[in-house]
């Protein structure tokens, strides 16, 4: 069963960065079709006046004393790095 | 209890290590062998470091020697969910992302632990991302119900939910978005604790919906799981939401909280869906409370049926933006056949996620996409305030409320794998909870006649753990559900 949504898959894996296969794009489609569809019955939810929750216990303004202190070593901070050169993250060229 | 080492509760252990009737490297090496004769069956573990977690015991046996020893999680195994950072210990989330990423350093849980001279022992396999409710979404292995092999433990935290129940673990660390250590607790018959919002430090916790988790124990005790929150509760400035207040001594305070409480009874979590068996199970307990001489009594939460609704939409959000950092930059899977940088992100991406965490991100970027953020994210947010209304208003009637934990007992691998919408209403009663922020604990009260655990899920008020912790340990001591254990 699928809802008819505007989801559209395209533009949505595009926005999230992520290549889908055109089976993935399918199946997707269906199942979060059938998940919006359930989500749908928030619309009967009368929600003037109420406030968003963001948080259930919101803390303001976390502030830190400003002191400087150690953090990782340049060797524990690249240690999961794909790929490295001369103590940095090294990528793919970006400019021509 | 059984009379093995590794299925006595922390505080049995503690008396025993205190006495020296044994040592931390006894008890360490029973649980090791424990783990090597079942684990092939069960699978909760994604790895695990024997020699470290010797180790670690023989530090804990020189501390007690010198007369250092640190409390009771002094020499106990604890079991770490495999998205809590170990200093040196792999951190994969069961995703092929992170499949080789090591953790650069302790989380804040990890670091209390280990204050309190605790081993942390293992990585515990959960759904990838803790986006789950079988750990059948893990990329490594689908985790087996100790009770019964064919079925799955729950989750996320499935792992860490079979590793108590199975003997490979003292206590152990899960973490809960929407149910994620008390529906595996209540599947696999143990306690499964969920502290208030804020109470427990997220730091060094792979995040899936920010505003949702929080990390907390599973034992074989009510006890146990007091002792463990006392050890890694507390205000921690790296994380910014973390709520500051008085640590109590639980263990201590729980035995303070005598009763008769006000109990109640929310109607909508006794409807349609709710297997008869649970639901029977549930209300013999609630039976248990009447006879006691607790007011027990009908309280309304109206907003229950769009728990559901509003949880995937909010924590679908989170999870979008969150995992925003896998990205084959800095860490985690790089693709090998990209054409460009951002070709990178495409592929980096497509490769390391597995499918149920595509879909989460495909459907939180949707509900924040231009254009429907206020159809969606905003409205579910104004939702969520009066999910959580409904429970502070029922909090002015009675102390603490009693529903299922899960609706059903665990069910087959591979039942509800390929009908996301299904696999995600097993967590209809655990998701409010998180929410509204609010404290929940799944203990054992039964068994289906096909010898499948039951779990009775008591929720309570923010901040008041220690009455929770009492009102559930009433029940327990009453019964003795928990020293059931497996054949395996």
């Amino acid at each position: 069963m699928s809802a008819p949504t505007d989801l559209n898959i395209d533009h949505i894996a595009n926005l999230a960065r992520i290549a889908l296969t055109p089976e993935e794009k399918a199946k997707f489609a269906t199942q979060l079709g059938d998940v919006l569809s359930y989500i749908e019955q928030l619309k009967k939810v009368d929600v003037s006046g109420v406030e968003p929750t963001a948080h259930a216990f919101p803390v303001y303004n976390v502030w830190a004393d400003d002191v400087a202190q150690l953090g990782l070593s340049v060797e524990a901070a690249l240690q999961n790095a794909p790929a490295q050169r001369n103590n940095m993250i090294a990528v793919p060229k970006v400019v021509e | 209890m059984s009379s093995e080492l590794f299925y006595k509760p922390v505080t049995e252990l503690a008396s025993l290590l205190e006495t020296k009737a044994i040592s931390a490297v006894e008890l360490t090496q029973a649980v090791v062998a424990r783990t090597k004769a079942v684990d092939t069956k069960v699978k909760a573990f994604n790895s695990f470091d024997e020699a470290d977690a010797l180790a670690q015991a023989r530090a804990s046996d020189e501390r007690r020697a010198a007369g250092q020893a640190r409390g009771p999680l002094d020499g106990i195994p604890v079991g770490m969910k495999d998205v809590i950072s170990v200093a040196g210990q792999p951190l994969t989330a069961s995703s092929k992302m992170l499949a080789n990423f090591v953790s650069p350093y302790d989380a804040t849980v990890t670091q209390k632990l280990k204050n309190a001279g605790a081993i942390c022992w293992g990585r515990l396999n959960l759904d990838e991302f803790a986006m789950g409710s079988s750990t059948e979404n893990s990329a490594f292995q689908t985790t087996c119900n100790p009770y019964d092999l064919e079925r799955v433990p729950g989750g996320s935290s499935g792992g860490s939910a079979a590793a108590v129940a199975a003997g490979e673990a003292i206590v152990s660390l899960g973490s809960d978005t929407g149910g994620s250590i008390r529906q595996p607790a209540a599947l696999c018959n143990v306690v499964g604790f969920k502290p208030t919002y804020g109470l427990v430090s997220r730091f060094g916790l792979i995040a899936f919906a920010s505003s949702l988790d929080q990390i907390g124990p599973f034992s074989r005790s009510v006890e146990d799981a007091a002792i463990t929150l006392g050890a890694i509760a507390g205000h921690d400035p790296l994380d910014s939401t973390s709520f500051k207040t008085e640590i109590p001594d639980y263990r201590a305070e729980l035995k303070q909280h005598k009763g008769p409480w006000r109990l109640g009874i929310p109607k909508e979590y006794f409807g349609e869906g709710l297997d008869p068996e649970v639901a029977a199970t549930v209300e013999k307990a609630i039976n248990y409370y009447e006879k006691l001489g607790c007011e027990v009594k009908n309280v309304s939460l109206p907003h229950t049926e769009y728990g559901v609704g509003v949880y995937y939409i909010i924590a679908t959000a989170e999870c979008s933006s969150n995992l925003a950092r896998y990205d084959g930059i800095r860490y985690g899977h790089r693709s090998k056949d990209a054409k460009d940088i951002v070709d990178l992100y495409f592929k980096s991406r497509a490769e390391g996620f597995g499918p149920e965490v595509k879909r989460r991100i495909i459907l939180g970027t949707y509900v924040l996409s231009s254009g429907y953020y206020d159809a969606y994210y905003l409205r579910a947010q104004k939702v969520r305030t009066l999910i959580r209304q409904d429970f502070l208003n029922a909090y002015h009637d009675v102390d603490a409320i009693l529903t299922p934990t899960s609706p059903t007992p665990a069910f087959k691998r591979g039942e509800k794998a390929s009908n996301p919408l299904a696999m995600y209403l097993s967590d209809i009663y655990t998701i409010g909870v998180n929410l509204a922020g609010l404290p929940g604990i799944s203990i054992p009260c039964g068994f289906s006649k096909t010898g499948l655990p039951i779990g009775l899920q008591i929720i309570g008020q923010p901040f008041k753990e220690a009455e929770l912790f009492a009102i559930a340990n009433s029940y327990e001591k009453a019964h003795d559900w928990a020293s059931r254990t497996p054949f395996l």
